[in-house]
């Protein structure tokens, strides 16, 4: 009946405890089986709407209305999620992950799941917040952001209800971890891989380390050209096509997060790699895609 | 059998024309994107996703039936918009008609508006049934005759020729909207007409290209704090100084010219409070109102959200004064709608002649109709198996449960690629239009009062 669509999985996994439970408690374990399947549901609901919000046009302006309402839904889900503690979970799990990583958590939390764009629009895009990431050395930052970019030009940024959470939501800062990027083995090219930094899960562009009000205001501002961009730099360009990512791996990336919300940071890289190479290599590897991510930025900045 | 239909009179819809197409192939730009009878009804204009225009008219009453309307034949066809390029930000603007309104005729030509997401053009459509012969320099293929030649003069004389239809654009009104265009609507002081996109409302006049007006503004100063966009907007059609837009969060806002120049506060906010009962995440998505349109009398609006058509009173901001559920089975599906994007489709509605029926569109092909007085609904199909001439429309059901009685067809068998968008409802007579994908068709009611 509907054509395509994200796997259900989540709430098929919702039912597994069901299955095998002994029900010593009876009616709390119903409510535990009907919270969790709620609260997975949820997260689907949550993950579904991230997809969407990347997935963008090639070539035409995408539809502003559906956006907003995609992310009024998502914001709507990370206020409960708030609410109810599990967002702290989450987040605290992922600043210790990119703590691990060496990323520093509190700056790169711009998380921007940047969506698929033309490769000229990329580098108009892309050329701006660098250099404010250059100036000023590290990228000022006035609160956490959860910056999803949405399609073609930009992305929407909705500031998490708690300032405190020093990490945004996933993707990006999965992607943030370049060694995710290369446990998927997604992306041969090295450099994009550091690049794609920014692009954790889906199409991965450009890396936005900026996550200011600025990239806001690139992110729907593209429709309203306020400082004319330069002309695209060809290396550049090359640099941030398109990395193919899919949605099974922001998919088991996320379900391995769900399962496990109180990992430690190894823990976390460790399940992040389950379906790519051996962990071993992973912080080795991290240390230096961080290298060739300071070398780019290098050239960006044009120093 | 019984079915909506205004009067009282029960009405029975019959089959009349299909236009388009016939096999399953649709071509992407065939696809209907707009329908629009002109104010007398004679015309009836579609727009489509290639940026076209085709115009039908009715053919007068025919002696051999008189109870039986004319039908509608091509009239005109002609390009309206092509594809553009925005070059400062490597998009494509599509040519795809939003919107097509019709000015009220003044003379002889006919003028419409129609609009792509960036630009509205004027066009005026024109007959010529008679040719200038006989002149004096220009031979009759053009060519200009020697001087030498010319021993007599004569006065050129109209002879009658074929009748030709030209579409000619008179305006074209770009460049004032950054964001897309979702609604245009002329006022009814057939000067001045309004065009809206996602967060400005500009108001032109039809003569002047270079400068419109901008008269509502909602855009924040930080584009990080959008959450509502404007979704439709249209000019009451007796007071030039009302207009009323809707908006992604299912409110809508009525806006008196002369309070200010710039309408940001409205004058009133039409909201129904939420149902907590039937609160969900997808609460507010389904409450975006895809389309609004003023009743004739100016009296009422109608609003059209995901499941819902709302019909409010002018004078009463607090809760619509009828509310009628389009396809409510589809509220337990809405996780599923929202994954293939089925819970963004803009469904719009029209009211009929007098104001006692209204219409909307739904899934499968169906479309629904609701009277307003006798406190009926129909649902019926637009599809090919129910094609044959003046053949009587039969009632659909979908089986929302339990056992599923013959000719019924349960939620999950529904074709959710089977979309009835646009429909059109003549301003007089029981004609309707109901576009599908890439057909358009034309159903009449049969005057079951004439033997």
């Amino acid at each position: 009946m509907f054509p395509k669509g994200t796997k259900r999985k989540f709430s098929d996994s919702g039912d597994e405890p069901a299955a095998g439970g002994e029900d010593v408690n009876q009616p709390s374990s119903v409510a535990v089986r009907m919270l969790s399947s709620y609260s997975l549901q949820r997260q689907s609901l949550l993950d579904m709407s991230l997809i969407k919000l990347q997935l963008c046009h090639m070539l035409v302006e995408p539809n502003l209305c559906r956006s907003v309402l995609i992310a009024n839904t998502v914001r709507q889900i990370q206020e409960e999620m708030t609410q109810d503690g599990t967002w702290q979970i989450m987040t605290q799990a992922l600043s210790a992950a990119n703590a691990a990583a060496q990323c520093s958590a509190d700056r790169l939390v711009a998380t921007e799941v940047l969506c698929r764009q033309t490769e000229a629009t990329q580098g108009e895009q892309v050329l701006k917040p660098f250099p404010a990431v250059g100036s000023e050395g590290c990228p000022a930052e006035e609160e956490e952001e959860v910056v999803v970019e949405e399609e073609g030009e930009g992305g929407v940024t909705m500031s998490t209800v708690s300032p405190q959470a020093p990490t945004s939501y996933l993707p990006g800062t999965f992607g943030m971890d370049p060694c995710w990027e290369e446990e998927n083995g997604e992306d041969e090219e090295e450099d994009e891989d550091s690049e794609e930094c920014g692009s954790g899960s889906e199409e991965g562009d450009s890396d936005r380390l900026v996550g200011d009000s600025r990239t806001a205001e690139q992110v729907f501002g593209t429709f309203e050209i306020k400082n004319p961009a330069p002309s695209p730099d060809p290396a550049l360009e090359e640099l941030f096509s398109d990395v193919d990512a899919s949605y099974y791996d922001l998919d088991t990336v996320l379900t391995g997060m769900q399962s496990a919300p109180k990992m430690g940071p190894y823990d976390l890289l460790e399940s992040l790699s389950s379906h790519g190479p051996s962990t071993l290599s992973s912080s080795t590897s991290c240390r230096s895609d961080l290298n060739e991510l300071d070398h780019i930025m290098e050239i960006i900045v044009g120093s | 059998m019984a079915g909506a239909g205004g009067g009282g009179n029960d009405v029975q819809w019959c089959f009349s024309q299909v236009k388009g197409a016939i096999d399953d192939d649709v071509a992407e730009a065939d696809i209907i994107s707009t329908v629009e009878f002109n104010h007398s009804g004679e015309l009836l204009a579609t727009g489509d996703k290639g940026g076209r225009v085709v115009i039908f008219q009715q053919e007068l009453e025919s002696k051999n039936q008189p109870q039986c309307r004319g039908e509608y034949n091509v009239y005109s066809t002609f390009q309206s918009h092509e594809p553009e390029f925005d070059y400062l930000k490597s998009l494509e603007i599509e040519e795809k008609i939003n919107k097509i309104r019709w000015l009220p005729q003044k003379n002889a030509a006919q003028f419409l508006l129609s609009t792509n997401d960036k630009t509205i053009k004027l066009w005026k459509i024109s007959e010529r049934d008679k040719r200038p012969e006989g002149y004096n320099l220009k031979e009759e293929d053009g060519r200009y005759r020697d001087p030498t030649t010319v021993t007599t003069l004569r006065v050129p004389v109209f002879h009658p020729m074929d009748l030709m239809v030209e579409a000619s654009p008179r305006r074209v009104f770009a460049n004032a909207h950054t964001y897309h265009i979702n609604s245009i609507s002329v006022n009814s002081d057939c000067e001045t007409y309004l065009s809206a996109d996602d967060l400005r409302i500009n108001l032109w006049n039809l003569e002047i290209t270079d400068r419109s007006f901008n008269i509502v503004d909602i855009k924040p100063a930080n584009m990080e704090e959008l959450t509502e966009v404007i979704t439709a907007a249209e000019f009451h059609p007796n007071q030039c100084n009302t207009f009323v837009y809707s908006s992604s969060k299912g409110t809508i806002r009525l806006c008196d010219m002369r309070a200010s120049a710039l309408c940001d506060q409205h004058s009133k906010l039409f909201e129904e409070p939420e149902d907590p009962s039937n609160r969900s995440f997808f609460s507010e998505i389904i409450s975006s109102i895809s389309d609004v349109k003023f009743s004739h009398s100016g009296r009422y609006m109608m609003t059209r959200d995901y499941l819902t058509v709302k019909i409010w009173d002018l004078n009463m901001e607090s809760r619509p004064v009828e509310t009628y559920q389009v396809h409510e089975y589809l509220r337990s599906k809405l996780c599923s709608l929202y994954e293939n994007d089925c819970i963004f489709d803009k469904f719009e509605c029209c009211w009929n002649g007098n104001d006692s029926v209204v219409m909307t569109g739904s899934y499968n092909n169906f479309f629904r109709m609701f009277d307003r007085g006798y406190r009926q609904d129909v649902t019926l199909e637009a599809s090919r198996e129910s094609s044959k001439p003046r053949s009587v429309l039969k009632p659909r059901k979908v089986c929302t449960g339990g056992k599923r009685k013959k000719d019924e067809i349960s939620v999950d068998s529904l074709d959710f690629n089977k979309k009835i968008l646009h429909t059109a409802w003549h301003p007089q007579d029981n004609i309707i239009a109901v576009a599908t994908t890439n057909n358009l068709y034309i159903f009449q009611d049969r005057l079951t009062s004439i033997q």
